[in-house]
């Protein structure tokens, strides 16, 4: 039973981690029909940017959890600028254009990116310094679930809460929603679809980059390559949870990554990702829309 | 008009005569991409070497141009590397560095009547299987690695229970492999678990949970040290006791650097240490006054190909493909991994491997 447990949370963790991606992934394609390929390198620049805060403040002498709040706000805030940027260069000029072609721009830019991060930074790994201290109320059952754990769920469960509010009782969230139904007619009515698309990319940044130093700080290392396979399943998370949608992108990572951990523990680790994309097959066969997605229904 | 193309024919005559005298020595291996650190320090031996030697005269009166090409480690990448190379009529292939690229290769560079050495690439299967008569390594293969990593396992820690654990990839799953055969022959001790991870995975937390359920008293991993840095971390931080033992690709520094504290007590298997070499000490010591840092790693495999491939040419009179690769298995050569000859497959006589520990942040011989 304890193994059980211990999976469990492994997965929950895991899939944790793969929803504060997807969350990013479903905004985007909810509102602009894209699949932001760069977001994964968001995720990656979010920890190379709280690595190099982390490092000048340590050198300073902060307290590790003052470093942690700062790193993280840090982090949030350049992730957030460059996919502002991002959508202003490479997806802007694009709106109009067949669907394939932002997809490649997203592609390219997720490529360059990359390769800026390795030329500017290094292609070694670095070691990410634990910034969330091991607590002493976790001590107990620290070998089953670590304060880094403990971080990562609650920040996925108050983002996810929060992000439902903002999307069901503000303004903005009702601007979001009605540019995601329809852009055109939403800037009939007034709506600054612009502007409701840059929040969308600076929400789902802002959440990329979180992840990021979560993640970094769980892991310990840090390298330009990481924002791909992490990109990868959870884009997967997003589409089996049904893309656009955004409870489902969290079931559909959760689910992802409850899959992968029992997958791991009672069969083998060799097939977690048989397992993982498997499940995602059967899922598209019997309902194409995902889990939580609404089928699209094409005006003749 | 008349001047231009007279200019243009002079300077193509100038290229003829000066492509004469040079001795085109090819370095393949990964240049760029997460594997990077890996291929760069090889093309700085080789560029070190080919300096010290154009500088005392070159050989044969040949002045000696490194070209270099980019594999990425990639299989399917490395076939175009070799094809490139081959174009520009290289005389010696020094690479490529992973044993998946070097297979991927090996045949292009057979065809052409290339004869290649990797300072790196430990797949038995390169020399072992007979395929590649043109292959030449400065390291011992995987399976002499992982069986003094099973020996030292069972013997010097005394373990009965062991789980093997590898990254899936031609080089780590065939450590593990190996391992795994060396158990169960040695009869001392069993394997609990025998499982591939994905390299890159976003957390090896259940894997590590599975290794603690096993009960097994130490883990033999097979791969590189990206995986192998999370995998004992997350096994410190689980309170996981077992003992991690691992391969040449996990001794590397960076493993220590990113690991940090919970890479202390590990273990990995590496190359002899010829520190005390005069020309390892001469090696590093050029590499630092180049490059000011210390070399990475393969970087004393690849000075000492380097040597090997050049005294063989040196000896053979000329860069003739059969009388080079005769050289190399006839000829006793001093280069900083010890004084080496190529047995008949290719593999190394007097090079061999040692057991390290981290202690301290240091990689240090167990005797």
């Amino acid at each position: 039973m304890e193994y059980f447990l211990e999976l469990f949370l492994g997965g929950l963790t895991r899939g944790s981690i793969y929803a504060l991606i997807a969350l990013g992934y479903t905004m985007v394609y909810g509102i602009i029909q894209l699949i932001n390929f760069a977001h994964g390198e968001i995720y990656m620049i979010g920890a190379f940017t709280a690595l190099i805060f982390a490092s000048v403040l340590s050198i300073l002498g902060w307290p590790a959890l003052a470093i942690f709040v700062v790193a993280t706000a840090a982090a949030v805030l350049y992730s957030s600028a460059y996919g502002y940027t991002i959508e202003k260069i490479a997806y802007t000029p694009l709106r109009n254009a067949p669907r394939l072609s932002p997809l490649i721009s997203a592609i390219g830019m997720s490529l360059f990116l990359q390769n800026y991060v390795l030329l500017a930074q290094t292609s070694d790994f670095l070691p990410f310094p634990q910034l969330i201290p091991d607590f002493e109320f976790m001590e107990p059952i620290s070998h089953i679930f670590s304060s880094a754990e403990l971080a990562i769920v609650l920040t996925t469960v108050i983002v996810m809460l929060l992000l439902t509010y903002y999307i069901k009782f503000t303004n903005m969230g009702k601007a979001m929603r009605a540019t995601a139904q329809d852009k055109t007619m939403a800037l009939l009515i007034g709506i600054n679809v612009d502007r409701v698309i840059s929040v969308t990319f600076i929400i789902g940044s802002s959440l990329a980059a979180l992840g990021g130093v979560l993640i970094a700080n769980h892991i310990g290392q840090v390298n330009f390559y990481i924002g791909f396979i992490a990109g990868i399943k959870a884009f997967t998370a997003a589409v089996l949870g049904g893309i656009g949608s955004i409870p489902g992108a969290v079931l559909g990572a959760l689910i992802l990554g409850w899959t992968e951990s029992f997958a791991t523990g009672y069969i083998s680790s060799d097939y977690e990702d048989v397992f993982a994309f498997g499940l995602l097959v059967l899922i598209l066969i019997f309902r194409p829309a995902g889990l939580l997605g609404r089928s699209e229904t094409k005006k003749v | 008009m008349k001047k231009f193309l007279s200019a243009i024919v002079l300077s193509a005559l100038m290229t003829l005569t000066a492509s004469a005298d040079t001795l085109k020595l090819g370095v393949a291996g990964p240049h760029s991409g997460d594997l990077a650190s890996y291929g760069i320090p090889a093309t700085r031996a080789a560029a070190l070497y080919a300096k010290e030697l154009n500088a005392k005269g070159g050989i044969l009166g040949m002045q000696i141009e490194i070209v270099q090409s980019d594999d990425v480690c990639k299989p399917e990448i490395a076939v175009n590397t070799a094809n490139k190379l081959v174009s520009e009529k290289v005389a010696f292939v020094l690479g490529h560095i992973c044993s998946g690229a070097t297979k991927a290769a090996l045949g292009t560079y057979k065809d052409a009547g290339i004869a290649v050495m990797s300072p790196s690439a430990t797949n038995p299967g390169l020399t072992k299987s007979g395929d590649y008569p043109n292959f030449f390594r400065t390291i011992a293969p995987d399976d002499a690695q992982a069986k003094l990593a099973v020996d030292f396992t069972t013997e010097k820690l005394g373990s009965k229970l062991i789980a093997v654990i590898h990254d899936k990839g031609d080089y780590g799953k065939g450590f593990a492999e190996f391992a795994k055969k060396f158990i169960e022959e040695g009869g001392k001790a069993k394997v609990a678990l025998f499982e591939g991870v994905t390299p890159g995975a976003v957390d090896y937390t259940a894997v590590v949970q599975k290794i603690k359920r096993s009960k097994a008293t130490a883990v033999i991993f097979g791969g590189y040290h990206p995986e192998a840095s999370k995998i004992i971390t997350a096994m410190k931080k689980k309170k996981v006791k077992a003992a991690f033992v691992s391969d040449d690709g996990v001794k590397d520094d960076t493993f220590i650097k990113v690991a940090g504290k919970y890479s202390e007590g590990g273990y990995a298997t590496g190359p002899k240490d010829n520190s005390a070499n005069p020309l390892n000490k001469k090696a590093i010591a050029d590499h630092v006054a180049a490059y000011s840092e210390k070399p990475g790693a393969f970087y004393i495999e690849a000075y000492s190909a380097m040597i090997a491939i050049t005294e063989a040419i040196k000896a053979a009179g000329s860069t003739d493909y059969a009388k080079v690769t005769a050289a190399l298995k006839s000829n006793w050569v001093e280069t900083p991994i010890g004084k080496i000859k190529f047995d008949e497959r290719g593999d190394a006589i007097g090079a061999g491997f040692s057991v390290y520990q981290v202690q301290n942040g240091k990689y240090v011989e167990v005797k």
